[in-house]
This record gives structure tokens, sequence and C-alpha cells, in this order.
């Protein structure tokens, strides 16, 4: 039990305080640049899609299904600095939301950029090695979002974390996708691989330096299983 | 730097919101292909602020320019407010709104243009007198840029051949190169390494000749603003927009072909040529199709037509060429 746990903040328990404010903060703030990009479209409160409206849909989708892709990777780094363990059950919201905003990038390009044109949609996805790139991570979100239930959880058991690894993939495809379709200016989709970069860096420099204390920890009690024997 | 204004008489002026109607009352008079003399381009043009209303002639006899090629009746010019607010012009950034946004801290006066290499006349020239021979026409013309979309742009200015052949090239002149102003004191996007610095552009010398290559000093029968590559840009209907540079400071005519910043930046993927083909494919897209700026949200693309649908005036520059190459 962590600290947060055993205090009470507004009289509410750490399973009411994820439902009742947590979760909905999360599902609005996750809906912000939905109702962005509308208002963008109609004008509304000084927004604006500019000329081109469909490649800013294009766009923006694009990039804030990134941008949940990467949220979703920081939850366990920023779980395991602080020590707020719960706030993993955050996590299942914000990756329906990358796939969310994946499935609405995909939408947009296939039904307003191509007017559905599934001969253009299908050249493109084999011939366009970028859209391939986009597109495959696209279709190994859908798994992941499938599985996201409890009950698929319960019955996957340790497959079930085996699967939600395709994260990674999908994280260097999706943002692979977004620096091939650059035309010269990649500073953007530099950023967003470098926080991948550091985001996976974490993790392997985590488990090679766990697995050499593990491995050091059994040498010290072989050492003194060696010593009590003498 | 006093600005003079321009001395255009009321009645000469051409307030935008009787612009298309002209333009319709021209078409309807003259058929498909009229277009509008504006005059000398001298002072109207040096003296003018961006937007300022350019000098125009309502003398219909006067205006008529077979070259100028309007696009079919259903292709209407896209408004000023699309043609000026979405701009592919790395020196001021490179999203789409960035020039209009930033383009406006460009002092284009006092402005010189720089001729050299393989001709007869040479020298520096003061905006003013570069300008002044020149008498101004409309073009409109379909714009294709080589990311897929498309515009219909009316510009003011005057044919590339006039003035080229003002500087007398000589027989050595098989290409002529233009260089963009280097200036990152006014030109933000300058201060990061995206392209090589200063943008530079070049055509064949044929091509150049090409009644259809224009210099452009205005838009909508207005004064070109900063972000449309004002004072002095170049447009080339038939090429990606990209070959059209803008803010142009000199000009060189030459025996070798000149280099080109995107040629340079990525050459597998943007040729010296750059003519507008539904057949051949940048590497990463198609260009078989292309998006009209400003159409209906589930309006269908269009084909992108060769050569940009000016096959019939330049396709003869490129006999025999393997376009596949030579792209």
């Amino acid at each position: 039990m962590d600290s947060a746990t055993r205090q009470p903040f507004l009289g509410l328990d750490v399973e009411r305080r994820y439902r009742l404010i947590y979760k909905p903060a999360v599902l609005i703030a996750g809906l912000v640049p939905l109702a962005w990009m509308v208002c963008g479209l109609f004008g509304w409160l000084g927004f604006s899609a500019g000329v081109d409206p469909v490649k800013f849909l294009e766009l923006e989708n694009g990039k804030t299904a990134l941008d949940f892709l990467m949220l979703t990777l920081m939850v366990t780094p920023v779980r395991q600095f602080t020590g707020l363990t719960h706030l993993v059950r955050l996590r299942r919201m914000v990756g329906l939301f990358a796939f969310f905003y994946a499935l609405l990038h995909f939408t947009v390009y296939a039904v307003l950029d191509l007017d559905l044109n599934w001969h253009m949609v299908g050249a493109d996805i084999v011939k366009r090695p970028y859209i391939t790139v986009g597109f495959t991570a696209l279709m190994l979100l859908i798994p992941l979002a499938v599985t996201s239930t409890h009950r698929m959880m319960r019955r996957l058991g340790r497959r079930w974390g085996r699967l939600h690894r395709l994260v990674y993939v999908i994280a260097v495809l999706g943002v692979w996708h977004f620096y091939w379709q650059e035309k010269i200016d990649v500073r953007q989709p530099l950023l967003y691989a470098s926080v991948l970069a550091i985001l996976l860096g974490y993790r392997l420099a985590r488990s090679a330096w766990l697995r050499r204390l593990s491995e050091s920890l059994r040498g010290c009690r072989g050492g003194e299983a060696a010593g009590q024997s003498e | 730097m006093a600005f003079r204004a321009p001395r255009i008489a009321p009645s000469q002026i051409t307030p935008p919101d009787t612009y298309l109607g002209r333009r319709a009352f021209l078409a309807g008079a003259l058929g498909a292909g009229a277009g509008a003399a504006i005059g000398r381009a001298g002072a109207a043009v040096v003296a003018a602020r961006a937007g300022t209303p350019l000098q125009y002639t309502d003398d219909a006899a006067e205006s008529v320019d077979a070259l100028v090629h309007a696009p079919d009746q259903n292709e209407k010019p896209n408004t000023w407010a699309q043609i000026t607010g979405y701009n592919n012009y790395y020196e001021f950034g490179t999203g789409k709104s960035d020039p209009a946004q930033y383009a406006g801290s460009l002092q284009t006066r006092p402005w010189s243009v720089a001729v050299d290499g393989e001709a007869q006349i040479t020298g520096s020239f003061p905006l003013e007198e570069f300008l002044k021979p020149y008498a101004l026409e409309e073009r409109i013309y379909r714009f294709r840029c080589v990311e897929a979309w498309s515009m219909v742009i009316p510009w003011v200015g005057f044919p590339l051949a006039q003035m080229l052949k003002r500087f007398k090239p000589t027989s050595r002149a098989k290409y002529v190169a233009f260089e963009t102003l280097y200036r990152p004191g006014q030109m933000p996007g300058q201060r990061e390494r995206i392209l090589d610095w200063p943008y530079r552009e070049g055509l064949r010398i044929d091509e150049a000749m090409n009644p259809l290559a224009f210099m452009v000093v205005g838009l909508y029968g207005r004064v070109l603003p900063n972000q449309s590559g004002a004072p002095l840009r170049l447009i080339v209907p038939w090429k990606y927009g990209f070959k059209g540079i803008k803010a142009i400071v000199r000009i060189v005519f030459t025996e070798a072909q000149p280099s080109t910043t995107w040629s340079e930046a990525a050459p597998d993927e943007y040729g010296f040529y750059a003519n507008v083909n539904p057949n051949v494919p940048h590497p990463r897209w198609s260009q078989a199709t292309e998006r009209r700026i400003g159409n209906p949200f589930f309006h269908e693309r269009q084909a992108t037509l060769m050569f940009n649908g000016y096959a019939d005036e330049v396709a003869y520059l490129y006999k025999g060429m393997n376009l596949h190459r030579y792209f």
C-alpha cells in the first residue's frame, strides 16, 4: 500500500477517486484535441483549420495519436519514479485515445483525402512505404484495443502482457511514418523520435540494470552459501 | 525610405469586389483566354506597398493575349485569402501559414536585381529601372504544388522571355539561374538550415523563353504581397510550384546547368526539370491526382494533367527526353 492509498482525499478512497475524478478528467482531456479540431473546422472560438482543412485534420489527428502513444509509454517510468502505482489505471483510456485518433487520421485520409477510392488507398498502402508503415501501425493497434478490456486481460493472463509489448513496435512505426512523410523539415518528427528513444532506452537500461543487480545478488548469496558450508 | 503613392486615376483602379465581375466580362467579350493588360509596370508596382491596386486598363482590344490560359470555365480562381494564406516559402518558416504570419517583416524597398553571366548587358538594377520597360498583363494559371495540391491564380506580370531578351544573352547562355534574397534578419526561416540558403532555381534557356514563363509582380490586380514572393517572382505554370522562385535578387545566364536548391536537398525526389507529370510519381507519393484548394469538403480529387494542362504549349521542349529520368 502506498501513501496515496492511505491518505483520504476529499474523503474518497482510491477506487472512487479514480472512478469519479481522475478517469473522467482523462476522458475530457482526451476529447480536447477533437473539440479543438471541430472548432477549427467551423471557425468557432477563433480557431481555424486554415485553407486546407483536409490536410489539417490529417496532420492533427496523426500527431494527436502519436501524443497519446507517447503518454501511454510514459506511465510506467512515471510510476517507477514517483511511486504512483495507481496511474496504470488510466493507461487503458490513454491507449484507447491513441487508437481513436489513429483511426480518425486514417478515416480522414481515406474518406476526405482519397474520396474513399479504395483502389488508390490500396495502391498507396502497397506502393508508398511511409503509408505501408503507418497502416501497419494502425493494424497492430487493433488487437491491443480489442484486448484492452478487463475480461480479455483475465482471459489472456500472462500472454496479455506479451501481446501488449506490441506497443513498442507500434510507436516506432508511428514515428517512422511521421518522419517519412515529411518533405524536408524533420524537426518535429525528430522530436517525437527523441522522446521515444528516451522512453524505450529507459526500459532497456532499467532491465539491464535489474538483471545485473539480480546476478550480483545471486553471486552474494552463492558466496554466503559457500561460507556456511565451511 | 519614402513611399510614393502610385498616381492612378480612381477610374483605373479595379476594386477587388468587382474584380471577378470584370474577369467574367472579359471572358464573355473575348472568349476564354482573354486577359487584361494592366499598364506599364514601372512606377505603380515599385512605389506601391503590397496589396495596393495595380494600374488597370479597360481597353479590351489592347488586353487580348492569346497566351493567357484561363483554365476551364469551372476552374474558378482561388480567393485572395487562400492564395496568400497557404504558402510554401521556407524563408519564413515551413508551416503553410508561417509566410502570411512572418513575411511582413521583409523590407522590399529599396530592392535591386543583379544580372550577370553570359549576357551582353549585365549589372545591378534598381527595381524601378528593372521593371520599367514591361507592360503588365494578367495570366490566370493553374498552380500545382509538388505536394499534390493545386490552385488557380490570377497573376500579374510580364513574360520572362521579354525580360531575358533585354539583357542580350550570348550564344553560350544555355541556362538561366535565379537566386532569392538572403537576409536572415528579416527572413526568420533562413536562420535554420532547412535548405541551403539562398534559394536557387533555374531553367533551360529555351524553357525560359517559352511564352508561358512569367515574371510576377502582382496578384488579383494588386501589388504582390510579401508571402507570395514580392517584389518579383517567377511562375512556370507547367512545372511544380517550387520552381517559381520568390523575392528574386539575382539572375545569371550560364553555360552549365545551374544547381537548384531542392534538387540538391533531395536529388532522388526533386529534379532540375520538375515538370508536372502524373505518370512520374514522387518517390514517396503519387502525382496522378491533386486536391484543389478551396473545394468543398467531400469534393473529389482531380486528375493531374500532363505539364499541368499546358502540354500543347510546352511539350515540344521535351521531345525525345526520358521524363522518368529527367524528372
